[in-house]
This record gives C-alpha cells, structure tokens and sequence, in this order.
C-alpha cells in the first residue's frame, strides 16, 4: 500500500476492483465502514462475482475476468474527456507535460519494438526526448502532440464507453456510474482510494492493471493524500514482510535489482542502479543505490567484504533467467533440478497447474518440507484416490518434513500490507520437536558450512565467509536478526557536510538509511527497515495509540517503512508552494524553512517549494510516471488483451491482429501452449478466488473453520444451469484442458451471464481452500484447472481467467 | 453497573416473586446488517467461548453453514439473494439466533421450574440442568431458535454470553466483528446508535430502513438494522410481526389457569375435608407392623 489500513477511513470514495475485501481482509475492511459511517463515503465494487465486499457496497457493477484494463482504459478516457481530472497535480507532479520520443508507436495493440520470435520488446524507444542540457522536454502547455498527455488521450479515445461494454461486458450505465463516482475525486477537497489484491495481479496483464489504476490515481491528484493512494492488499501475516526481504529472484533485500549475466562488472552494476536526474534539482533517489548495496553486503560478509574485493560483488549470483516460481518447476519438469527447499510454501497446492507440479515434484531426488503441519505437497507422492492419484512406487523422490512452529508459537515482526513492522511475542509453546523457521535454516546453514569446511567444494567462498555472528550459531534470535537488517554503524558515520559532526558512532544501531555509506563503515540487510531497531531500541514493539494528525497515522505505534512514513509521496499532499491541498486533510507542509507537520516528509527537509523538487523522488525525474518509459514488459500505457484461454475468437479491441489478442510479451514455455483449452471445447470462463471462511490451503486443517465452509463448490449462474440441466446442490464436474474438479454447485444469482462482443459468456467460480489434508472435507485442489502461464512483469500466473467446460457429475 | 445484574426477572413454572431491590438497565445486542459481510466470524467466536463444535457437514448449494442451528450452533449466518429493486441484487446476510424477547414464549411454554430464566437486564437464558427435553420452548418460539440435543435431550440457544455480560464484557460475537455490525449495550443507546445508522441508510437510498425491535413478543434484546424493515421476511424469513405461538398462550392463557385452578381446588377440598373430618386416625393394628 502507498497508504495504510488505518487511512482507509479519510477515504471519500472507496473502490474495490481486483480484490474483495471484506471477503480476504475482513479485520482491514473494517475501516472501509468507519469512511461509510464518518465521513459518509461511498463504496463501489467492480468484479465479475457479486461478493460480500458487493453486498455492503452502495454500487456494484459486473466486468468479465480478465478485462480490467478495458474497463480502467474506459475510466482514463472519461476522465480525460470530461476534463475530470486535477490540473495542477497532473501539470506539477506527473509526466504529462514530457516529451516523448518520436520513434515511439502503437500500432493496433503493438508498440514499437517488438519482436515476435522473441515474444518482447526492443524498449529503446518508450522514452522521453532529451534536450541539450541532459534533460528531459517539457511542453507545459501540453499540447505538444508528442507530450504524455496528448499522446496518453490518444491511446485511450479507443476506450470508448460502449467498446468497455463490448469487451467486459459491464453495461454501459453502470461503466458510467462507477466512472463518475471516480471522476468525482478528481477536486481537491476529495479523495478516492483503491483496494485490489490477486483479483488485479493473478493475470496475464496482472502489473498493467494496476499501473492502470496508478494512472488514473494520478490523474485525480490522488496519490500522496490521506485517503489516496494505491494499495494493494496483502495476503497472510507476513508476505509483505518477505517480498520486502526479497520473495522474487530479481531483487535482493529492499527492492535492490539484482544483478545478472550483464552486470559482472560492479562498477558498471553500481552506475546503471544510480539513476541520474532527469530534471533540474531532483533527488532521483536511487542515486543511493551504492550505500544500500555496499551496506548490504557488509550485513551479510562482514569483515570479509572489502573495497580492495569489491565487497564481494563477485560471490553474487548473476542470474541467466528470471527465478519465479513457474520457472522454477518448469526446470524441475526438464528434471535440470535435484533438490528443492520448500519453507512456508504448498506449492502442490499453490502453484498453477497441479498435474505439471506433481509430475516435477516426482522428478527431483529430495524435498524438504519445513511446515507445521503436513501439506498436499509433502503428501505429493500418496495415493489419495482421485484427489491426488498416485502410485508411490513409481516416486523416488526422498521427502523430508522438518516440523515448523507456526506464527503463534515464534516471536519477530510481521509486515502488514501498510508498510507497518509490528513485533510479535510467542504465545505458546511449540509441541514436540518443532522449530522455528529461523533454527531451522540456521541448522541448515551451519552444517553445510561444515561440510565446505571439511571437504572444500567447487566454490566455498560464499558460504564460508557468511557472517553469522550469532550469539548460539544454531538459534539465532529474532532480535539479533532484527538488529542485522536494521543496521549498524562499523565505523564512525560522520555528517558529509561537518565531518567533524558524528551521525553514528561505530558498534550503534543506525537511526536511518540516511547515515548508510558505500565506503564499508555500515552494514543494513535491508536499508528499508533501517532505523527500525535504532539505538532507540525496538521500534516495532511499539503500542502507542496517540493521533496528533486525527488522521489515523498512529506515528510511535510500531515502525512504517521506509522512515516510519505513513503515507509514501506525501509532498504531493501540498501544492506546488507547500500548502495542503485540502488543509482538513494536513500532513506535511512547508513551514517557510522546512517540511513538517504530522508524518515524516517524504522530500529532503529543507527543500524550499521554489526548488521544484518532485514528490517522486525515487524517480529521476521526480514526477508520477503516466507514462512507464521502459518500465513495463508489454508497453508503456496498459493496453487490453485477451487472458491466454479466451471467450473470444479475437481481442476486440484488435479484431485484425493475431498478435495482439494476447499480452504479446507474456512468457510461454514449450509445451505449455499444448495445455491451453479452446472455446470450442471449454465455453465457459472461470476464475479462482478465496472465501472469508478459510485462509489459503492452511485452515483445512482448523475444525473450527471446517465447520463454517465444510465442503468443496462451484459457483454458476441460474441460465446456465438451467441450460445444463444442473440443480442447486447437485454435483458437478468442471474441467479445463489440465484436469477436473468435481464438487457441490452453488447455483447464485451473484454471478449473471454478461453479453461480450456480441456473445454471452458465463462465468464459473471456483472457491479455492480444499485439498487431501486436513479436517475438512476432502476436495480437489483447484489448480488442477489453472494454466502455467503468468504475467508479463512479475511472473504470477493467470489463476483469474481461463476456460473450463461444466457438466452434471 | 447494572447492566452486569444477573437478577432473576422471570423463571420459568415459577410463582416466588422476583428481586426488585437492584435496578437494573435492559442490555441489547444490535446487528447492523447493512454493516455485516458475513464473515462467520460470530459463529466462530461463539463456538469458542462455549466450547461447542458442530459437525463438519457439506455443502448442500448455499453459503450458510452450518446450514441450520442446532444444539452446538448457536448463531448462524443466513443469507439472502433479493431484487428489492428489478435489476439491483442484494446479498442480505443476516445472523439469525435467540432474540432474547422481552415477552419471551419459551419461557411462558417452560414447564419446568427454573428450566428458562430471564435477567432483570433482558437476557433469556437456559439452564439446561432444569430441563426436561420437553421441546414446549421450541413451539414457544416466535423464531424457531431452541433446538433439543441428541446427546442429552436438553434444549439449547445463545445466552447472549450472559456469563460474559455478568462480568462486564461483551458477547463473544460483539467483540470478535470485525466491522462493528454487531455492537453491544443499554437498550437505549443500542436503540439511539440504530437511529444514527438507519438515517445513514435513507441517505444511501433505502428509504424504508428501520430498526426490527417486533411489539409482538414485547421487543426484543437482539436487534436488528434493516435495509428494508417494511420487508423483514426477506431476511430468510424474519417474520414480519412475531407473537408467541396460540398454543402457548393456550398453555398460559387458560389452560394453565385452569389446571392452576384445578390444583387449588383439589388443595382446597382437603383442606376443608380435614377441617370437617379431621385427620385420619391410623389404626392400631397398622402401629405393629
């Protein structure tokens, strides 16, 4: 989230699109009722179910899976045509007055630059046009026909209100309502926010639909403001905590690129990361890519980093591929993959398509399971019956389950979907011989470093020299933990403009990432939590509940990364001279010599308005990006495509181009195209989703939980059930190209048949949740339905849209 | 605070007086449904805090689960997909359980002495040690709530946490909701804070919400805000005007009176048979044995 939980309730308009709240985040949504009852705000859901998040809402409006961005390009272009938007933030804070190379094109529904063996694109040309003086072009007016804006217009005039009808089938009156309870933020004195979560990223334009809200956002001046923003909702506890540790192989801790093959250089890594400015004055922020890297690699090699060996840049990895999760186990299926860890992950399960994930499973020689309980994944080789069917003889692969304490039983912090690091403390003890998920690692690392140490090895190095200065070397502590990715100072840190003045003295914990260093005198294993342990102590553990703001910042409760700020680009809360937008709605402002008010600025202290520093300051141009230059896989404004299984015979918004009925830089591997089911075969379209009932594939197990939602369904409108002569509560049997499903149908007049370029198309639901462990009522696991095909940026596969075929079991 | 009074107000086949020394302030429970996203959290927190667990069923085409109340589920949530308006789908998810009736028919229908009781704060309770398994509370109810165990024959219904109430907490229910749809007090200011909420709702366009606190059974201490309160039987058939069942008042009205009557006259017809014929002698030869 930009904002936070609490924040939810400065909101004036709430919009709930590619998530369901009330439903996955029903403790979050509780804030949701405090903007309804106190500051009257409105609540719209946009989803292809109407869900419980619907049934407390004032609107709801139905949209075909897999065709957001239709439906947001149809907002952009409303908004735009009804002059809807906030003039002086687009002008001052957003790319709209930049100019864009000429070479850059869009040609029915492909930019310039791509190559279709490669299926990618030659980004070179989605970028601005440079001026003499090393930055960018401005054309204030906005006029300039190459300017963002003009160009941003353009793409989005084909999203006309009856082609959003067409492609997602949402009826036009509705599209128009929800477009105009969003236009109506586009005023100062009111604010919109968005709640989405996997409705909006298990696609395969999963980034774009979000970049397409961004958009929009931007466009109402809506980010940086209470009650703005863009948030996603996290899932579990703690995933917002692991992908800032970094969940994904392309980034190291704190969102820090990772390097690959072409960066084996470390000076040329370290120049490429520091993005130089792209305007006068501004802070570019990632200029400080070389303090946090260095930092790092002092937090994890200690003495043996150094500026003569490039503080180890060498042992680093350089990866040849993106590592996600669909690589991963297309490489175990080519059997290239001996073992696999698998920590806090049901991965059987979780991953899509449940036949490919077995079958590689089945291929490695050992897997280790580290859960608290037994999952389908450390059951992947039983037999199961039609659940799970599977001749164990046939299996060599050796499974280990190393038994884990689950999060009640564990102390350390939790991450939530605000940003904010809340400590936790055991509440129970652990049964039997479970360990944390920290001892067991540790016991991993410790006898695998023993072996490098008895018997060498092909590159001992890395794991050698880890530092590991634990106090007991097999039980770290959270709060030794805790304090290494905060950070401390190795030698004094001085201020660069009085080095007389000391920052930090060497052996303290560091108060922030301001005081880190790329000269090897601090180390921070995530420069994004530093000052989360400062010399202060433990800032997570906090529990104050005072509000100077009334805002709901809640400042000394816990630690809000980065700096403690509750909302991120807060500059952009203040006009252009520094005064609040709205000055109900104060956070920071310029007090005639510095930024202050009621949350940590988001801008360097002492930058006077007249400056022009831009609130987007990890950009080097400083501004909002309308325009994602080379940002995106697919292009730099989101553009519709068909999901991979389509309704339709062609994108009907580029009925004449083949190449574009699909996200034309989504990844494919060999074979899985093979898996992919037609219309003709699989007229129905489905869609996987959660229930409020159950968390994931783990409350199965809780009997409480198992008595509120027992058993395995199917959800499908009253037509279609009628033409299949299906009942309520009769079995039915779904299938797509890669398995089946048999379960109760829940026939509901919450999903309707939507008219799609010119055909119905029907939707099915399918409830994830069952499986072959637990309390529950054995069910199928959903992902036996699932294509392996995943977004074009982030890799998460398309769980939302795909083709199944439904019949009366 | 009076709210906590665990004062007997009424108990059911009973004639000793109630205690009226300590006031006492009716507590009411109101469910906000145009706040609630059926989250089943309520029937979770209410299966902890009494330590009930129901079976693991199945699905049999619809959300509520489990699909009816019985013996180990107090509350469930029951939900109901309407067209108030042609073309605007409603998901009504309303927690159905004990109202805690101000007039309430179980307790009327109870024939065994101390089997229902109610608080002077409102609440009707079971006390299942009492209770003969007779089902009279089941006909008794307006709202079919009650349900009769297998295991032991005794009936059994939300106590709207009275042990909890008693000690200055809310039910279980009110402080698990995670969106405040259930909130917990004085009647009075449960009946204030609807007020508050219902005018929310007319400005949101449902002209016809209100408060269901039904005259029939006297009010009740479980409330309800309904979107539509001209229309509570779309809430899966909230009735619309709830009274105690005729039988009951059949039971209550003459026919106990009657067999009241019948006992006191046979009490009086021996009191003046000893009075006119004295006690009975017992006779000598019965002495010796």
């Amino acid at each position: 989230m930009t904002n936070h939980w609490v924040d939810i309730k400065n909101a004036d308009f709430i919009l709930i699109m590619g998530g369901n709240a009330a439903e996955a985040h029903p403790c979050g949504f509780k804030w949701v009722t405090e903007a309804k009852a106190n500051r009257k705000a409105t609540l719209a859901v946009v989803d292809p179910r109407f869900t419980r998040s619907a049934a407390v809402a004032d609107f709801y409006a139905p949209i075909r899976p897999g065709s957001d961005i239709a439906f947001l390009g149809g907002v952009i272009n409303y908004l735009l045509s009804h002059d809807l938007i906030h003039h002086d933030y687009v002008k001052a804070y957003t790319n709209a007055p930049y100019l864009v190379r000429e070479d850059f094109t869009f040609d029915d529904g492909i930019f310039s630059g791509y190559n279709a063996d490669k299926r990618s694109y030659d980004r070179e040309s989605w970028n601005y046009q440079i001026g003499a003086d090393g930055y960018v072009m401005v054309d204030p007016t906005m006029q300039d026909p190459r300017c963002v804006y003009q160009l941003m217009k353009q793409h989005y005039s084909r999203y006309t209100p009856e082609m959003v009808t067409q492609v997602c089938g949402t009826p036009t009156a509705d599209f128009l309502k929800v477009a105009e309870m969003i236009g109506a933020t586009a005023t100062p004195d009111k604010v919109m926010t968005i709640m989405y979560a996997l409705g909006w990223t298990q696609h395969t334009v999963g980034s774009q639909n979000i970049r397409a809200m961004a958009m929009i956002q931007l466009l109402l001046g809506n980010i940086g403001r209470p009650g703005g923003g863009v948030n996603a909702l996290r899932g579990h506890a703690n995933v917002q905590g692991i992908t800032d540790m970094c969940l994904y192989s392309d980034v190291l801790p704190g969102y820090l690129g990772a390097p690959t093959d072409a960066d084996a250089v470390r000076e040329e890594y370290l120049a490429k990361k520091s993005l130089k400015p792209l305007r006068p004055n501004q802070m570019s922020y990632w200029q400080n890519f070389p303090k946090f890297h260095t930092s790092l690699m002092k937090s994890w090699y200690g003495n043996a980093a150094t500026a003569e060996n490039g503080f180890c840049y060498d042992w680093l990895p350089k990866k040849d591929a993106p590592y996600d999760v669909l690589h991963i186990f297309e490489l175990m299926h080519q059997g290239k993959m001996n073992g696999f860890l698998c920590q806090g992950f049901n991965p059987l399960a979780a991953v899509s398509c449940v036949k490919k994930v077995r079958e590689s499973l089945a291929k490695l020689k050992y897997l280790v399971v580290m859960d608290p309980l037994a999952t389908e994944t450390s059951e992947f080789w039983q037999d199961y019956g039609e659940y799970n069917e599977v001749d164990p003889a046939q299996v060599q692969t050796e499974v280990f389950r190393l038994p884990a304490t689950c999060f009640a039983e564990d102390t350390g912090s939790f991450t939530n979907s605000g940003r904010v690091l809340q400590w936790h403390w055991a509440a129970a003890e652990p049964p039997g011989e479970t360990r944390s998920d920290l001892d067991i690692v540790a016991g991993i690392f410790t006898r695998l470093r023993e072996l490098y140490q008895k018997e060498g090895g092909a590159f001992p190095d890395p794991v050698l020299n880890l530092a590991w200065a634990y106090s007991t070397p097999l039980t770290p502590s959270p709060e030794e933990v805790a304090k290494e990715f905060n950070g401390k100072a190795i030698a004094d840190v001085t201020d660069p403009k009085d080095p007389t003045k000391v920052l930090a003295k060497a052996g303290e914990q560091l108060a922030t990432f301001a005081h880190l260093r790329d000269d090897g005198s601090t180390s921070c294993g995530n420069w994004l939590y530093c000052g989360a342990w400062s010399q202060a102590g433990n800032l997570m553990a906090r529990r104050d509940t005072a509000d100077p703001s009334g805002l709901g910042f809640y400042p000394a409760w816990g630690f809000s990364w980065p700096a403690n700020r509750r909302v991120l680009y807060n500059r952009a809360n203040a006009d252009p001279a520094g005064k609040p937008w709205d000055p109900k709605r104060k956070t920071i402002a310029w007090d005639g010599t510095k930024w202050s008010g009621f949350d940590v600025p988001d801008m360097a202290p002492n930058a006077a308005p007249e400056q022009d520093v831009g609130p987007f300051i990890m950009h080097p141009d400083g501004v909002g990006h309308l325009f994602a230059l080379k940002g995106m896989a697919e292009g730099p404004f989101p553009e519709h495509y068909e999901p991979f299984e389509t309704p339709l015979a062609t994108n009907p918004m580029h009925p004449k181009n083949p190449l574009a009925t699909r996200n034309p830089a989504a990844r494919i591997f060999k074979g899985d195209e093979a898996d992919l089911g037609t219309v003709d075969k699989f007229p129905y379209v489905a869609t996987t989703y959660r229930l409020t009932e159950h968390q994931h594939y783990w409350t199965k197990n809780v009997l409480s939980s198992a008595i509120v939602q027992p058993a395995q369904f199917i959800e499908m409108d009253e037509t279609l059930a009628k033409e299949k002569g299906i009942a309520n509560g009769d079995v039915v049997k779904v299938s797509s190209h890669r398995g089946y499903v048999r379960a109760t149908a829940v026939v509901t007049r919450r999903l309707k048949p939507l008219t799609v370029d010119g055909k119905t198309v029907h939707t099915v639901g399918v409830p994830i949740h069952w499986g072959f462990v637990g309390v529950a009522k054995q069910g199928f696991l959903a992902n036996r339905l699932t294509p392996y095909v995943g977004d074009a940026n982030s890799q998460t596969p398309e769980y939302k849209a795909f083709l199944v075929n439904i019949e009366k079991a | 605070m009076a709210l906590q009074s665990l004062d007997i107000k009424a108990r059911s086949a009973t004639t000793t007086p109630t205690p009226q020394a300590r006031g006492a302030i009716p507590v009411a429970k109101l469910i906000d449904i145009s706040k609630c996203i059926g989250c089943k959290a309520c029937q979770v927190a209410c299966m902890q805090w009494n330590d009930l667990r129901d079976e693991v069923g199945d699905n049999v085409g619809v959300y509520d689960n489990p699909a009816d109340l019985t013996a180990q589920s107090w509350t469930v949530m029951r939900f109901s997909e309407v067209e108030v308006e042609q073309g605007r789908l409603e998901w009504l998810i309303r927690k159905d359980g004990c109202m805690h009736c101000a007039d309430p028919g179980c307790l009327k229908a109870c024939p065994a002495p101390g089997a229902i009781v109610q608080y002077a704060n409102g609440i009707v309770d079971f006390h299942e040690e009492h209770c003969i398994g007779c089902g009279y509370c089941v006909t008794g109810c307006p709202f079919d709530i009650p349900r009769i165990s297998k295991k032991d024959s005794k009936a059994y219904k939300c106590t709207l946490c009275s042990d909890r109430v008693a000690v200055g907490l809310e039910p279980a229910c009110v402080k698990t909701c995670p969106t405040g749809a259930i909130v917990f007090g004085s009647k009075e200011d449960m009946i204030h804070h609807a007020e508050g909420r219902i005018a929310d709702l007319k400005e949101r366009g449902y002209a016809n919400a209100g408060l269901y606190d039904p005259a029939g059974v006297g009010g009740t201490h479980v409330m309800y805000v309904l979107q539509h309160a001209d229309q509570p039987q779309l809430y899966a058939d909230l009735p619309k005007d709830p009274h105690i069942s005729p039988l009951v008042a059949l039971w209550k009205g003459v026919t106990k009176p009657l067999m009241s009557l019948g006992i006191g006259v046979a009490v009086l017809a021996g009191f003046f048979h000893y009075v006119t014929a004295g006690p009975k002698e017992v006779e000598e030869e019965n002495e010796t044995d």
